[in-house]
């Protein structure tokens, strides 16, 4: 079955970034098309005109949207190859369920630890911390997420890791120091081809950050 | 022969618990229902979801499964004998989960927040309400493809993240003195309401709209009393 698939993204998106990761695992091709998020093409309004948003994968000309919606997706058409699922229905669940928890919990008190200030930064570093402690006690002493492959859950949260390097200099801290089982982690997901090619450099992030910062007045 | 043990923790008013409630009806699974006491937790409850500590919990033997959409999924891969809950084809089922994804987060986060709204406040979550039903009209159309059900004939998983909402709907309906479901604007949607409710799947747990506009009173008194939230 002949395969078109496109991809809209914009680079320094940790959703796009698993969408990436999604189709470089699955050994995919695929054309990338970058977004100027302050001037959407009409392929994205058309593609997404609920949310308006990035990453939409369009395949064989038919969209769909929401980056780990979109994970599922390619994972249920591409099943052969590398599965992100377990078979089992509980354990399944139980990977959803993280996967839930990290689209929940990660976003938002991240994006405070750039974007603010004073007392609410101080607030949000606490979540994230709190947040990537109880991730790592989920992780135990498994390579993954997803047990000695890596999954759906890895896909999830490894996207993160690009921005790691922003996060601690703007919040002055330490992830490693405070979760070391996750960086440990992290280092093993980006020894995979799939990944290392899917994020864009941590100074890189950081620089764009600085940029976003400026441009839109947020300093 | 494994004894069929299957538990689900919740409570009546709640849209969430709902959902697997109906799941294991479609699928003609019995279960016994533990109502959680309204304010405060069951030791069950904090240990089968310790991460959340919310509702709904299905208990399967020993297994607990936490978030309801996660949970209605697991029902449908588990009980293959009865009706398919997700379609088979992988676009289809990308589709669902969208539509439920967006009801989730945009749409009954403008409902919750319309419950508390003052002023132009309201009117704003008010017109963010009404622009996603007409969404989802648009959508019922595309999915249902002028069958029953977003799921076709029969109540699918997108019928249940939306159908399971209809109680509060029209709690709402009452509290703001407007129509939300209207024949004019989403006579698709109005029409489907009515099947799901009749449904003999949700019948026994969609509760009567005058039990939940009580509830709502009392929840709101609750409220008003509780400290300030921590922000």
């Amino acid at each position: 079955m002949a395969h078109e698939v496109v991809l809209l993204d914009f680079w320094p998106s940790m959703f796009g970034m698993r969408v990436r990761v999604a189709l470089a695992e699955k050994g995919i091709k695929y054309e990338y098309k970058e977004e100027d998020l302050r001037n959407k093409s009409p392929l994205l309004l058309k593609m997404n005109p609920i949310h308006k948003k990035i990453p939409v994968l369009i395949h064989n000309g038919k969209p769909i949207c929401e980056s780990l919606v979109i994970v599922q997706y390619i994972d249920e058409v591409w099943k052969d190859k590398n599965p992100f699922l377990p078979s089992d229905p509980y354990h399944k669940a139980r990977s959803r369920f993280w996967a839930d928890f990290i689209e929940q919990k990660v976003y938002d008190t991240a994006r405070k630890i750039w974007a603010t200030k004073g007392e609410e930064q101080e607030v949000a570093k606490k979540e994230f911390i709190e947040t990537f402690k109880i991730l790592e006690g989920e992780l135990g002493e498994k390579p993954f997420f997803g047990g000695e492959i890596f999954g759906f859950v890895d896909i999830a949260l490894i996207t993160f890791y690009s921005w790691f390097y922003t996060y601690e200099t703007f919040g002055n801290f330490s992830i490693e120091a405070e979760c070391p089982k996750i960086i440990a982690w992290a280092k093993r997901c980006m020894q995979k081809e799939s990944v290392a090619n899917s994020l864009p450099d941590q100074k890189k992030i950081y620089e764009f950050t600085v940029w976003m910062k400026k441009y839109f007045g947020m300093d | 022969m494994v004894k069929n043990d299957v538990k689900v923790l919740g409570a009546w008013p709640s849209p969430y618990v709902m959902r697997p409630r109906i799941a294991l009806n479609i699928k003609s699974v019995n279960y016994e229902f533990l109502e959680e006491t309204f304010g405060s937790k069951s030791e069950l409850l904090l240990q089968s979801n310790p991460v959340h500590k919310k509702i709904p919990v299905l208990i399967h033997g020993d297994k607990p499964i936490c978030e309801s959409m996660i949970i209605v999924e697991y029902i449908d891969e588990v009980w293959t004998s009865g009706p398919s809950i997700l379609p088979s084809d992988p676009y289809d089922r990308a589709i669902q989960r969208f539509w439920a994804a967006y009801v989730d987060e945009k749409w009954f986060a403008a409902m919750k927040g319309l419950r508390s709204a003052q002023g132009e406040e309201r009117k704003a979550f008010l017109d963010q309400v009404t622009e996603g039903l007409a969404l989802l009209e648009e959508a019922f159309g595309k999915c249902s493809k002028g069958k029953a059900f977003f799921g076709g004939d029969r109540i699918g998983l997108l019928d249940i993240a939306f159908g399971s909402f209809l109680g509060w709907l029209k709690v709402t309906e009452k509290l703001n003195g407007v129509k939300l479901l209207d024949e004019a604007k989403t006579p698709g949607l109005v029409k489907w309401a009515e099947r799901f409710c009749a449904d003999a799947a949700v019948k026994s747990v969609m509760p009567e709209t005058e039990k939940l506009l009580e509830f709502s009173k009392v929840l709101a008194a609750k409220m008003k009393g509780a400290p300030p939230p921590k922000n």
